[in-house]
């Protein structure tokens, strides 16, 4: 047995080390990933070992890290690049959206583009404006694009491994407010697939479908409904394109009852989605109109403002006694 | 700012300025130049050891080349105004630019086009009805980057830039000796990634050659609307050398892109060509260039005619008779056919062929979505016909 307990932000670097060390094609891009370890230390020491050839310092150029890592991609590398903030990928969304996305369907399936885009996202950590956007739902409507996000240590160990290992370009997308929440990884044992949902908590009374930060917030609201006699199901989806819908529909199909719960403001989010399907798929055993709980149609607030802007307990459990009152 | 203020601004900015940027500072630079409009050889002391392998073969064969490009483009266009095609990008006019950079390329060496590389695509032995197959709308590129190392057409203005670079980053890194060329506009040098493109090739010290055809016109904007300094002098500030090349001269813009490629081959990184050529047709089939540039503009350039140049030259030196222009008009009136033949016999599309390649690995909803489709496209086959 190799079960160590390590943070998510530990977790993700052992899992660069170990793909740097297996695959001599991978490399690390980014801005600061090399001396400084990246601005959240994911790719600490991994210059120091793997050299400036294979954990490369870029010019401060989104776009250009991008679209240089689809050059090296074409050429048989496997690129993981760092976008140092959620904000801060917007200009290099026209690489990702129009080249990365599309260029394996354009070349009727002649080139592969295994590019991994890893993007610490969300909120929570009080930091200025570009910092702490949750926009995954840009990018999971993208066909060619396979969009994840882990929400402990385990899953950011092997989830990332997993994504360099794809053929497919994935969104890699980090909560940074978990990075130093500490779990157990087991280094050995067999994951489950990329983008396969697992049952964080079993339950029965009604299902919280989430992912990468919020699931420790649903958690929190399953133990805390507990106490009121709920039984509350948590489900942690890790992927949102493809979302396994299939998992979704069995938790809901036991429980009659669904809420989704995400930071990025619900209109047009992934909480959209899994409502309209969930409710194409279960309506007769739906005991309640599926409800989400998210950010709102506004600009991410100051960081002042955030605890109100962002999921909490409260808003969560509100939404859960609003199902169960149907 | 009060609406008084901007509206006051306004007229500086259409009138003043933009007659201020008509003419840049400075003197029109010199341009590399081995064959002038005349179809006279002329001697350059940087250029001429790197054409001088080229024999009567040689000259014919870049000759030829032109030519045939010229009436695949011609037939292109053609085949768009009978309907065939959905749109064209003729390279009327750049045939120099293409087919002198295209043959100075070694068979390992990797080439990023934008949409307009037709003569490029010539010359890496890319078959000519492949490219009509995006025009026609049957796909988005058809033909593999991989078994001619000529990428596919990149629409989006100047991504490619940096897919060239990232490719030879990568070459760079394998240790090969080979080199990649970018191809893009004046237009597209406005944009970002051309710029971080730059920036990325000149720091990595990447085996990437930058041609630029400047054909003077991006769909209506002037060269001045996107510079006002001449293009190949940004290459000094990311600190790469560039140089601007007679765009209509093909013994020029082989020399030059040569030059350039040996640069990257040895180690010593990027470098910028600008070739100052003219597009003498639109932009595509989509525009009309008389709503925005004057006939005397074209007639001045169609005097600087690249393959008229080259046939002056080969008949003066005795190196082509009246034989050889006759059997390459009958070579080119047989690609003309067979092109026109492949276009109109070129099938559509499978219904499922959409749900092809979206994903290397697979995806659920992809598949979802396909057996859907598929379940009601069936559904029509058993449905009782109209009539019957």
């Amino acid at each position: 047995m190799a079960v160590e307990k390590m943070s998510l932000a530990k977790a993700l670097n052992e899992s660069l080390r170990k793909a740097l060390d297996t695959d001599p094609k991978v490399l690390v891009m980014g801005e600061d990933v090399g001396k400084l370890g990246g601005v959240f230390r994911i790719t600490d020491g991994l210059q120091k070992d793997f050299g400036e050839e294979r954990v490369i310092d870029t010019p401060l150029a989104e776009s250009g890290i991008v679209g240089t890592a689809i050059g090296l991609a074409l050429r048989g590398y496997r690129p993981v690049v760092e976008i140092q903030f959620d904000g801060f990928v917007f200009p290099a969304y026209d690489q990702i959206v129009t080249q990365l996305a599309k260029m394996h369907a354009r070349a009727l399936g002649k080139v592969k583009l295994p590019v991994v885009v890893r993007i610490p996202y969300g909120g929570g950590i009080g930091a200025v404006e570009h910092h702490s956007e949750s926009p995954e739902a840009l990018f999971a409507h993208v066909a060619g694009l396979k969009v994840v996000s882990p929400s402990n240590a385990a899953d950011g160990y092997w989830m990332l491994q997993q994504a360099i290992q794809s053929d497919d370009p994935v969104i890699f997308f980090e909560p940074k407010r978990r990075y130093w929440d500490k779990g157990e990884v087991d280094t050995e044992s067999i994951p489950d697939p990329l983008h396969a949902a697992r049952v964080a908590r079993a339950g029965t009374d009604i299902t919280l479908a989430a992912y990468g930060p919020m699931v420790k917030v649903c958690l929190e609201a399953a133990a805390a409904a507990e106490e009121e006699g709920k039984s509350v199901e948590v489900l942690d989806l890790r992927s949102m394109s493809p979302i396994d819908f299939d998992a979704v529909q069995r938790s809901v199909e036991r429980t009659g009852r669904l809420v989704v719960v995400h930071e990025a403001p619900v209109f047009y989010g992934s909480g959209a989605e899994i409502a309209a399907r969930i409710t194409e798929r279960s309506f007769y055993h739906l005991e309640a109109p599926v409800l989400r709980v998210g950010g709102f149609h506004a600009p991410y607030p100051p960081a002042r403002l955030e605890e109100e802007y962002l999921p909490g307990l409260d808003r969560v459990l509100d939404a859960v006694d609003r199902s169960l009152a149907y | 700012m009060t609406v008084e203020n901007t509206a006051a601004r306004k007229p500086r900015r259409s009138s003043k300025r933009v007659s201020a940027a008509k003419k840049p500072t400075g003197s029109e630079p010199q341009l590399v130049q081995l064959l002038t409009p005349e179809g006279e050889r002329v001697e350059h002391p940087d250029y001429d050891r790197h054409v001088a392998d080229l024999g009567p073969d040689e000259l014919r064969g870049l000759y030829r080349d032109m030519v045939l490009t010229r009436r695949f483009d011609a037939e292109a266009t053609a085949l768009q105004r009978q309907g065939e095609l959905g749109l064209w990008a003729s390279l009327l006019g750049q045939e120099a630019a293409q087919i002198g950079s295209g043959r100075a390329l070694r068979d390992d060496d990797y080439v990023f086009p934008t949409y307009r590389e037709h003569g490029v695509a010539w010359c890496r032995g890319v078959d000519p009805t492949n490219l009509l197959g995006m025009f026609r709308g049957v796909n988005h590129g058809g033909w593999d980057p991989n078994s001619n190392n000529f990428h596919l057409y990149t629409i989006v203005i100047g991504s490619q830039t940096l897919h060239a670079t990232g490719y030879a980053m990568g070459v760079a890194k394998d240790g090969a000796d080979s080199a990649v060329i970018a191809y893009f506009g004046d237009g597209a040098s406005s944009q970002g990634d051309v710029a971080e493109s730059f920036t990325f090739s000149a720091v990595y010290n990447a085996p990437v050659v930058f041609f630029c055809q400047n054909n003077q016109w991006a769909i209506s904007e002037p060269t001045e609307r996107q510079t006002r300094v001449p293009l190949y002098q940004r290459a000094q500030g990311f600190g790469f050398p560039g140089v601007r090349v007679d765009g209509n001269d093909v013994l020029a813009c082989l020399a030059v892109t040569r030059s350039a490629l040996e640069r990257a081959r040895r180690g010593e990184g990027p470098t910028l060509v600008e070739a100052f050529t003219y597009r003498m047709g639109a932009h595509t089939t989509s525009d009309d260039p008389t709503r925005y540039r004057h006939d005397d503009e074209r007639a001045a350039w169609e005097a600087k005619d690249p393959i008229l140049r080259l046939r002056k030259y080969l008949a003066a030196q005795g190196h082509a008779d009246e034989a050889f222009f006759t059997e390459l008009d009958a070579e080119s009136d047989a690609l003309a056919k067979r092109v026109r033949e492949a276009v109109r016999a070129m099938p559509d599309p499978d219904d499922m062929a959409m749900f092809d390649n979206v994903y290397a690995d697979g995806h659920a909803l992809v598949d979802e979505e396909r057996a859907q489709f598929a379940a009601y496209q069936a559904s029509f086959a058993d449905a009782p016909q109209e009539g019957k």
